[in-house]
């Protein structure tokens, strides 16, 4: 068994993961980087619009009004300490990013360029502020080229293409991970005295998602079954503006530029919903209200899809009627919407220069994640006990900044200020801590479940299962639910997993790239999570952020400000979840400022 | 609508297919806008698990389905059926070596991107305001081109200069060196344009233009070398790209 040994393993080659190798290097450490995919290939790559900061380039900004547009955002169950760290160390990190040599679009007098978005404000509310800093439309693509260049830069040690399986804890302690090898099928151990686990989201356990192929939550099952909580899964955030049918991101940038969305009436209807700031909203309240509207009859062609629209000749009507100096033109969108008019050219035939874009919500980003305090280390209770070596930041991780729903730009945010803080701890804590031993024979579970499925010669190929999963959580786990639907998911995800375990069909018998066997796994990754999921969405009783219950429409603060703790229990063959939802809600900024309390939340 | 699709397959651990040999698919529902990457997919998925191939983003942004596809390189993800018509033949990039089907090893591809100094350099301190380093908007579009490659390889492994000399660093690499040559914040040009001036750097692009209809992101990729060419014979950057 080929073993390596390092001070800190890295998983995942996203933002979190090359900013914290970044950092835990320059720090001192001996850390590897351990990825399923080419770094380049993350999902990082795809966000779009721009990463928040108040650097007040255009207009004035201040940290606390991006920590206040955060935490209201976050339908006040973001943890206020850590919305504040969020905003604060948002400045120093993208004039870093800026330093690093990231090529950001510029103003007229060469600063970093800021666009509006959805839920950033000024002054507590009170208007929309340009916070997004960005690179045209592909400004997660700039981030994560620069950081994977100055990890070469930095001599980062990368291990491409080896898929990580496992966790291994002894007595409670991190010891290293397991990890498959594509090119040969073998497994690796990594002997580490930290792990930190970057590796995002699992946007596919829903059928209509913007989240890649890969984004099947590796990291967070594996922590799951080795005993992590998951905070807040609940609260899984659906983007307001997915292309119909296929989910594929179409930025808020393009209402940040002034684009708005229309029912088939030509109605600008988040008018109704959000009277001050409309379509720039928080994307939950957009998601409703795009549902609301289909349901009414309101959806083009009586489809579930709105338009949404930058033509020059809409945006600059609405910004003359709203005495508005802004204009824009054709020349201006191409500009500073590329990526976004290339994909409906090329996928819809639609150029939204001359047409409106067809959007459905999509299935976008899970705000919540395994437990971590502001410096990444994982927390295994409501005590906020950190489980020695083991780290996580990024998606994957639930700080928790993002509360019940995420602002725009803040998972980028998110990723550098956390991804940071984390390789800097990591640095600090291998420094003194020991190589916890590797227990006997650590591969021998995983490897005895990578044989069962390779094995497996039953009926059912993992797509059906696969797809069936991404039905169901669409239609009974998304934007509205009620206690019949998400009953109706617990039961029909059991079955599933049931499945799963006695009746999956693996054909490919191979050790080499064998990617039949890979989905396979990660299916089983995405049934775990789906099912923590439903099962946190039926235990609260209250609407919330993203979490939207139509038999409990209200929030209650009362009994509701407390975040969600999911423990595995029981054998992996038959595992149950006990819930734990004594942990509260870091309520520090509104002990100090009462436009923190929690309020009513409009727009 | 009816899809036949004829791939190439390759499979070093089994007898009798570890010489590449063609098999065909047929698949039936198909609809016009149905990316390629999904028509394979549902080949692997529906008809033979062993279909090897990478795959992620699955628009456009990651880079990792480039394959050869009717003879042309292009991003499954990024080629709609109405396309490439009813008769589909998919096989691996050429001028790499296949490991399996449709993955080939990219470490060459990636060592040779590596050689040419892919970071950002300037050891001046930042300004002292603590604030970023300025540059203007003119300064910022001359390398705004090259700054949208995602490092899909469909350029290098359309090259013929590449097939026949796997030595010669390719178009990507040079792409990604000219984002930072002409990056006015950055001082390492010169480092940079001297790698690309030996025996396998830029001089071995014979402006033969198959590198820029490949690209998946319409990176004027000629256009870029023939810049960094330009900047070698001037011994500078300066003054080779206006705005």
């Amino acid at each position: 068994m080929p073993t390596h040994q390092f001070d800190a393993i890295i998983v995942g080659a996203g933002g979190a993961g090359l900013m914290a190798a970044l950092y835990a290097s320059k720090g001192g450490a001996n850390v590897a980087v351990v990825s399923k995919l080419y770094p380049t290939r993350s999902h990082t790559g795809a966000a779009q619009g721009g990463i928040g900061a108040a650097l007040g380039n255009l207009e004035e900004d201040k940290p606390i009004w991006h920590a206040y547009d955060t935490v209201k955002g976050g339908d006040y169950l973001a943890d206020q300490n850590a919305a504040m760290v969020l905003a604060e160390n948002a400045i120093d990190a993208v004039i870093e990013l800026e330093h690093m040599g990231l090529p950001f679009d510029r103003t007229p007098d060469g600063r970093i360029s800021q666009r509006r978005f959805g839920g950033h404000t000024s002054n507590f509310g009170e208007k929309a502020v340009p916070r997004a800093c960005h690179a045209a439309d592909r400004t997660g693509h700039m981030i994560l080229q620069t950081l994977y260049q100055q990890c070469i830069k930095q001599q980062v040690r990368f291990f491409d293409e080896f898929h990580v399986v496992d966790l291994i804890m002894n007595d409670g302690k991190t010891a290293g991970v397991i990890a498959v090898e594509l090119s040969t099928g073998q497994l690796h151990v990594f002997h580490a005295k930290a792990v930190m686990f970057a590796t995002g989201g699992w946007g596919r356990v829903w059928s209509v998602t913007s989240n890649a192929h890969s984004l099947t939550g590796d990291g967070a099952a594996i922590a799951l079954r080795r005993g992590i909580p998951m905070q807040d899964m609940e609260f899984f955030q659906f983007h307001p503006t997915g292309i119909y049918k296929m989910g594929i991101l179409i930025t808020e940038g393009v209402r940040g530029e002034g684009g708005v969305l229309l029912n088939r009436h030509g109605e600008r209807f988040m008018e109704k919903y959000a009277p001050n700031i409309k379509d720039l909203a928080s994307r939950d309240v957009v998601s409703r209200a795009i549902y609301l509207e289909v349901r009414e009859g309101n959806g083009i062609n009586g489809k579930p899809y709105v338009y949404l629209d930058i033509r020059p000749e809409t945006v600059n009507r609405y910004f003359a009627e709203a005495g508005d100096s802004r204009r824009i033109d054709r020349e201006y969108v191409e500009k500073k919407l590329p990526d976004i008019l290339d994909f409906c050219r090329t996928y819809l035939g639609v150029d939204p220069v001359k047409e409106p874009m067809p959007v459905q919500p999509t299935a976008h980003y899970a705000m919540g994640g395994i437990p971590t305090n502001v410096n990444a280390e994982v927390v295994i209770d409501a005590d906020w006990t950190v489980a020695p070596g083991l780290y996580a930041a990024g998606e994957v991780a639930c700080v928790s900044v993002h509360g019940a729903n995420r602002l725009g730009t803040n998972s980028l945010v998110d990723l550098i200020v956390f991804g940071r803080r984390g390789g800097m701890a990591i640095a600090d804590y291998v420094k003194q801590a020991d190589f916890v031993p590797l227990p006997d024979n650590p591969t021998a579970e995983i490897e005895a479940e990578l044989e069962r499925l390779r094995n497996s010669k039953g009926k059912t190929k993992p797509y059906e299962i696969r797809q069936q999963m991404q039905e169901l959580m669409m239609a009974n786990v998304g934007v509205f639910r009620t206690e019949e639907l998400l009953q109706g998911a617990v039961d029909g995800l059991k079955e599933l997993r049931e499945r799963y375990r006695t009746d999956l069909i693996v054909e490919d018998g191979g050790m080499q790239f064998n990617t039949d066997l890979l989905e396979a796994w990660e299916l089983g990754c995405m049934l775990d999570l789906a099912e923590v999921t439903a099962l946190s969405a039926l235990n609260r009783k209250e609407s919330r952020g993203a979490h939207s219950r139509e038999d409990y429409k209200q929030r209650d603060d009362e009994n509701w400000m407390v975040h969600t703790l999911a423990y595995r229990e029981g054998s992996d063959d038959d595992p149950s979840y006990r819930l734990d939802t004594s942990k509260k809600v870091d309520l520090s900024l509104a002990e100090e400022d009462e436009r923190f309390k929690p309020k009513e939340r409009v727009y | 609508m009816q899809v036949t699709f004829r791939i190439r397959r390759y499979n070093p651990e089994v007898a009798g297919k570890d010489k590449p040999y063609w098999q065909e698919f047929t698949l039936d529902d198909v609809e016009p806008t149905d990316r390629v990457l999904e028509l394979l997919h549902r080949i692997k998925w529906e008809q033979d698990g062993t279909l090897a191939l990478r795959r992620s983003c699955a628009h456009g942004v990651c880079g990792s389905d480039a394959m050869r596809i009717n003879g042309v390189n292009r991003l499954a993800c990024k080629v709609l059926m109405k396309d490439v018509g009813t008769k589909i033949q998919v096989e691996p990039i050429l001028g790499l070596p296949v490991l399996k089907d449709l993955i080939v090893d990219m470490e060459p591809f990636f060592e040779h991107y590596r050689s040419v100094m892919p970071y950002f350099v300037n050891d001046d301190p930042p300004p002292a305001d603590g604030r970023e380093r300025l540059q203007s908007q003119e300064d910022r579009e001359k390398f705004d081109d090259t700054t949208k490659c995602i490092l899909c390889a469909c350029c290098t492994t359309s090259c013929p200069s590449f097939w026949a000399n796997g030595e010669y660093v390719g178009p990507a690499a040079i792409v990604q060196a000219h984002r930072f040559i002409f990056d006015t914040r950055d001082q390492a040009a010169k480092e940079r344009l001297d790698i690309l001036s030996a025996p396998n750097g830029v001089w071995r692009c014979r402006t033969i233009f198959n590198c820029t209809p490949a690209c998946p992101r319409e990176i004027e990729v000629t256009r870029a070398l023939g810049e960094v060419k330009l900047a070698i014979r001037k011994g500078s950057p300066e003054g080779v790209i206006k705005v």
